[in-house]
């Protein structure tokens, strides 16, 4: 803190005080480089499973566990990866994570915004008591759903179906609260000159909201798409076989047939782990924003 | 405040009244609350009422009535042994995560340019998939795994973390908090950075010390980030499923099984689905009843007035 200095009572002038400003700002560095120090070594040590996780997949089977506390096997075993794509579709598993999360994604933005738009901007009766209702259901867990949304699926011939995965959870409140609040703050005046000039709400909300509203929706699409992307109990409920499950079911359907076939495991675990990654390096300030508004809601 | 994480709904900015826009309205609204309809309200009725069947996944389904709830509360040891995980479960990774986040997020705050960066770091593990992270904590707390190992150079016999129940619950804790804590760094964080300097400032040269910066100054400033921190970890916790499920099984006995984990297999592996419901409504009225408990402690605990 660089008002210590200047907070410590009886500042004498001259030479000793200069030896004392000296000093103290000595044991600020020693004391930020400790921190410093520290701050490295926890996050290195919090690091850790993810560098565990891909220096295993490089290890070969028979080493795994000889190996001990080791990042290094004699050899580097990059088959394990070969055998990730053999062993399951994995290749087609990408894939349909890649089209569920997207879609997914896709589809709650735009039905946040809508139902955003409407609770934001258009007058109706019950809106406020209609607004509350659904955002109660933000608490609600979507595990107590489960059962009816099976059946459901089942009774549509839903199952083992990429729409199963997508639909039933496309509509939460999140999304539409986030953009509310968001348009909330934003002056009217810009749609009433718009609907002076003659714009219908269509056009309003396509050519003047929505360039405004990009923050939130680029939050709510990240961030759908992160919850389509590691979602695990309802594709293990609805999805039964592996030509249609998405990663983390992948992953759990791999370590169900090749339980102690680690090599080929952390490999798929590392290929999941990638995309995630990615997400977070190249979009943390959405991330950021996202979460201290709210995203993620009780994970 | 910058961003501050609330759940108060924000009073609405009247826009001028131009008569009712019912029809646009519905037109706006029809996507979002059809789906609301169909995939959450229908669903939250329709399990009360399968509740009140014998419902099996494939053949028909037969009326019971209350059955399923008496067994549930009278004649299901295993019912009280996952309440009570799961109660453990929460309070102690709510409870661990908060106290383990609130210690970062002032350390990284007061870390300068190197604070953004681990903040970042510390939340990789919310974003990657739970199936992977659990399943290289699995690999990591084996008997011969890396921890173990580590363990041996010190001469220390490792134990079975995930095989002694004991120990099992503590290590599905410490890996769900090495998952979630990220998470509530970042809100904490931004909460710090809400509160100002000033203040601190002010409460220095009046001669408060550091203990009592942070409980008279820090602490109530940071109160509503807590709070939403709090609720949202709480109800989080309740929904355990993927730690025991792919970690420990549940296991030893039934040691780590959790609400969550006994209701899927009610449903998928026990066929049974109207027992599965019992269930789910019963984790639906916990987490409804801890909602509630903390709202209306809100005005209590949290300070909004800055």
């Amino acid at each position: 803190m660089t008002t210590e200095t200047l907070a410590q009572p009886e500042i004498d002038k001259g030479l000793a005080h200069r030896r004392h400003a000296t000093a103290s700002r000595k044991k600020r560095r020693a004391g930020r480089l400790v921190s410093r120090i520290g701050v490295v070594l926890v996050g290195a040590a919090f690091f850790f499973p993810f560098l565990w996780m891909f220096a295993t997949s490089l290890k070969p089977t028979s080493e795994i566990f000889s190996t001990g506390a080791s990042f290094l096997a004699s050899r580097v075993e990059w088959s394990n990866y070969q055998t990730v794509w053999t062993a399951i579709p994995f290749g087609r598993v990408i894939i349909n994570s890649f089209l569920v999360a997207v879609s997914g994604a896709v589809l709650t933005t735009v039905v946040s915004l809508l139902s955003a738009y409407a609770f934001a901007r258009l007058q109706f009766r019950h809106r406020e008591k209609l607004f509350l209702v659904f955002l109660g259901t933000l608490v609600l867990p979507q595990e107590v759903l489960v059962i009816p949304l099976y059946i459901m699926m089942a009774k549509l011939d839903m199952i083992n179906s990429l729409p199963a995965l997508i639909v039933p959870f496309a509509f939460g409140a999140f999304g539409a609260f986030l953009i509310r609040q968001f348009l909330l703050s934003l002056p009217v005046e810009f749609e009433e000159a718009a609907r002076i000039d003659g714009a219908g709400s269509i056009r309003i909300l396509w050519s003047v909201i929505l360039p405004l509203v990009r923050a939130p929706l680029a939050v709510v699409a990240v961030f759908s798409f992160i919850d389509y992307w590691s979602s695990f109990l309802w594709p293990l409920i609805v999805i039964n076989d592996v030509s249609q499950a998405t990663i983390p079911l992948g992953l759990s359907m791999f370590s169900g047939e090749r339980g102690t076939d680690w090599g080929p495991l952390m490999a798929a675990a590392t290929l999941a782990v990638i995309p995630s990654l990615l997400v977070v390096i190249l979009l943390q300030r959405q991330l950021v924003k996202g979460v201290s508004m709210g995203g993620f809601g009780g994970r | 405040m910058t961003a501050l994480p609330t759940l108060a709904v924000k009073d609405v900015k009247r826009t001028p009244a131009r008569g009712g826009q019912g029809r646009l309205a519905a037109a706006y609204l029809a996507p979002g609350m059809l789906g609301f309809l169909i995939f959450i309200v229908l669903p939250l009725v329709a399990s009360l009422v399968i509740s009140l069947f014998d419902w099996p996944l494939f053949g028909a389904p037969k009326f019971v009535g209350l059955d399923n709830y008496v067994r549930l509360l009278t004649g299901d040891p295993v019912f009280w042994t996952v309440l009570g995980n799961t109660l453990f479960f929460a309070v102690s990774y709510t409870v661990v995560n908060l106290i383990a986040a609130l210690a970062v997020a002032i350390w990284l705050h007061n870390l300068g340019s190197w604070g953004p960066f681990f903040r970042v770091l510390f939340f990789i593990p919310v974003v990657t998939p739970m199936v992977a992270n659990a399943l290289v904590w699995r690999l990591m707390l084996t008997d011969d795994g890396v921890i173990n190992s580590f363990l041996a150079n010190f001469g220390i016999h490792g134990p079975s973390w995930l095989s002694d129940s004991q120990l099992a619950m503590g290590s599905l804790i410490a890996m769900s908090v090495w998952q979630g804590i990220g998470y509530n760094i970042i809100v904490l964080g931004a909460g710090l950075s809400g509160i100002s300097p000033n203040l601190l400032e002010a409460a220095r040269i009046d001669g408060a010390g550091a203990w009592q910066r942070f409980f008279r100054v820090v602490l109530p400033m940071l109160s509503p980030s807590l709070f939403f921190c709090t609720v949202m970890t709480i109800i989080g916790s309740f929904k355990v499923f993927t730690q025991p499920y792919l970690l420990t099984l549940g296991g030893p006995g039934d040691s780590t099984n959790t609400i969550v984990l006994y209701l899927y297999r009610n449903g998928f592996s026990f066929d049974k689905l109207g027992y599965a419901s019992a269930l789910a409504w019963a984790l639906f009225v916990i987490v409804m009843l801890i909602t509630a408990l903390q709202f209306s402690q809100q005005k209590r605990l949290v300070n909004y007035d800055n």
